[in-house]
């Protein structure tokens, strides 16, 4: 059997939907059913590589925001691709950083960027923008011409 | 007088944890901190406790701005995302915009484009160890490695008219196919790379003081690195041959023999020899792809009007190709709605797109896993404990990009 369908077979029971698409497994799961699936799929499926953490901010709809995770498993060599739901009003989710410590720097980008909070993850502070950053630039309602220059421009300039 | 400017970051800790250590700001703008990298160090004595690590001052804002322009707009500003080997980030982004649209490239496009990649990939790490070798004082291995370098770039421009960003890539194909004469200089270019590469080999592989600065320095471990998401010469380094390119096979990879080198204990030493190994594996894959070009000719593009742009002498005379043209232009191609996560093996390790597509011409989200910004956050893990001198080789050997770190 292919890995991937051995895969989807021993973790459909953990995941609300359960799907391959362009050669990686996508796993949709409520946001408390993430770590209970990502314990199984590192200590017992073999995905010990924590790829990426991002988000998709669904403007409109609900709930709004979408959470996403990559990993790798470094012995089957596939990835899987984990995927939660959020609110706009709750956008929390729990950290992974007691799993992988690579969560810890890609969470705090995730977190400046569409602010979702990882519950768990005692450093969220900056990583690519500055102290006193105010929004979160990556979310589609933030307007892209937007400035919040840490050095004033010179006068006359503009 | 200006008021005074805020600091930008708020360091992990402001005291230390013995009243005989000090804390010390190193970066953003020190000369040997490769890109802008700012590291706050609580030293006792010479030797380092702890570190905070902060990144970001090259951030552009890329990933917004890509949301903001076509599927086709986006590929010069790739090319800005790891500006030491442009060509990969390219050819990743071609990859898995054309893999979300059902495109197959040429097999002549395959075969350039992994010539392309494995000659970008020489060129990073010649980059990576001229820099850090000239960092522990060895000119001559630095100016031998950077004339190999320059060459490259140049014959690079004779391609694609640019030294260091190229732009070209297209979905579905190439910029142009290469021009006469190209092979030939390539092949003069490789014997050169004998001679030098050789020469550094002799240099430092066995200098005493090259070994002393770099044997047991910053060292990690395999189970650390991958906790952290080391990928690429790092993880290699430790001892895992994990390779995108035997792994999971891309482009021309599958056809091509070569070999994964792999390092003894992960220290600075194991990831300057990785990457001087890997070089020549590189070499020994651009060879082959040589004779598989010579027995495939074009086409270089892809028959497909939803990505490649039509002939100009069609434009200029049919209106269907008038009508193809300014729409690939004005709306993009049109790429069908879904998401996808595409990686190649880049020179520092695992390059990642993660493409989300709403059926416009326009990217809804482009997100780059980017290997430089993931190591960042494991940095402290190969810098703690050693002396500060050794912060510098150490960094070198990470090979922190600042434009695919800070995006």
């Amino acid at each position: 059997m292919p890995v991937l369908d051995r895969l989807q077979q021993s973790v459909a029971a953990l995941a609300e939907s359960a799907a391959q698409a362009h050669g990686v497994l996508v796993l949709q799961v409520a946001p408390a059913g993430v770590l209970p699936l990502v314990r199984r799929l590192k200590s017992d499926l073999g995905f010990d590589l924590l790829l990426d953490v991002t988000a998709i901010d669904w403007i409109g709809q609900a709930p709004r925001f979408e959470v996403v995770w990559h990993f790798y498993s470094t012995t089957d060599r596939v990835r899987v691709r984990v995927k939660a739901r959020v609110t706009e009003q709750d956008p929390t989710v729990d950290s992974l950083v007691a799993h992988y410590g690579s969560a810890r720097y890609m969470e705090r980008e995730c977190h400046e960027m569409y602010g979702i909070v990882f519950r768990g993850n005692d450093d969220l502070r900056p990583i690519l923008l500055y102290e006193g950053f105010v929004g979160h630039p990556l979310r589609k309602d933030y307007p892209k011409r937007q400035e919040q220059p840490l050095i004033p421009y010179r006068e006359g300039w503009e | 007088m200006n008021a005074r400017i805020p600091n930008p970051i708020r360091p992990a800790f402001t005291s230390t944890e013995h009243e005989d250590h000090v804390l010390v700001n190193i970066g953003p703008s020190h000369p040997a901190t490769h890109g802008t990298i700012q590291i706050v160090a609580e030293l006792d004595g010479e030797k380092i406790v702890r570190t905070d690590v902060h990144c970001g001052y090259l951030h552009r804002g890329f990933e917004k701005e890509c949301e903001d322009h076509t599927w086709h707009n986006l590929i010069p500003y790739v090319d800005r995302l790891n500006y030491c080997s442009a060509l990969i980030n390219d050819f990743a982004y071609c990859d898995a915009v054309e893999q979300l649209m059902g495109v197959e490239v040429t097999p002549r496009t395959r075969y350039l484009r992994t010539l392309l990649a494995e000659y970008s990939r020489i060129a990073d790490h010649l980059t990576c160890i001229a820099a850090s070798l000239m960092e522990l004082g060895a000119m001559t291995a630095f100016l031998y490695l950077v004339m190999i370098r320059d060459y490259i770039y140049e014959h690079i421009a004779d391609l694609t008219g640019a030294r260091v960003t190229y732009s070209f890539g297209r979905i579905g194909g190439l910029a142009r196919d290469l021009p006469d004469g190209w092979l030939k200089r390539l092949e003069e270019i490789l014997v050169q790379y004998d001679d030098f590469v050789g020469r550094v080999h002799g240099l430092v592989d066995r200098n005493r003081i090259f070994i002393d600065r770099t044997r047991d320095v910053g060292v990690i471990s395999t189970a650390e690195a991958i906790n952290w998401g080391y990928t690429g010469p790092i993880l290699r380094s430790t001892g895992a041959p994990r390779d995108l390119r035997k792994d999971t096979p891309y482009l021309a990879y599958a056809e091509l023999d070569f070999q994964v080198p792999v390092g003894i204990k992960g220290d600075n030493y194991d990831r300057y020899y990785v990457r001087m190994r890997e070089m020549d594996e590189s070499v020994h894959m651009i060879r082959q792809l040589v004779d598989l070009l010579a027995a495939t000719p074009g086409p270089i593009n892809v028959d497909d009007r939803r990505c490649t742009f039509p002939e100009k002498a069609h434009v200029y005379t049919e209106i269907e190709s008038l009508i193809n043209h300014f729409k690939l232009v004005m709306d993009g191609p049109r790429v069908p709605a879904g998401e996808i996560y595409v990686a190649h093996e880049g020179a520092n390790g695992e390059l990642g797109f993660f493409l989300v597509s709403d059926g416009s011409g326009t990217p809804y989200k482009v997100h780059v896993r980017s290997p430089s910004f993931v190591h960042m956050g494991g940095a402290h893990r190969m810098l703690d404990g050693y002396q500060l001198a050794d912060l510098i080789p150490t960094f070198g050997s990470i090979n922190m990009i600042g434009g695919e770190c800070d995006r």
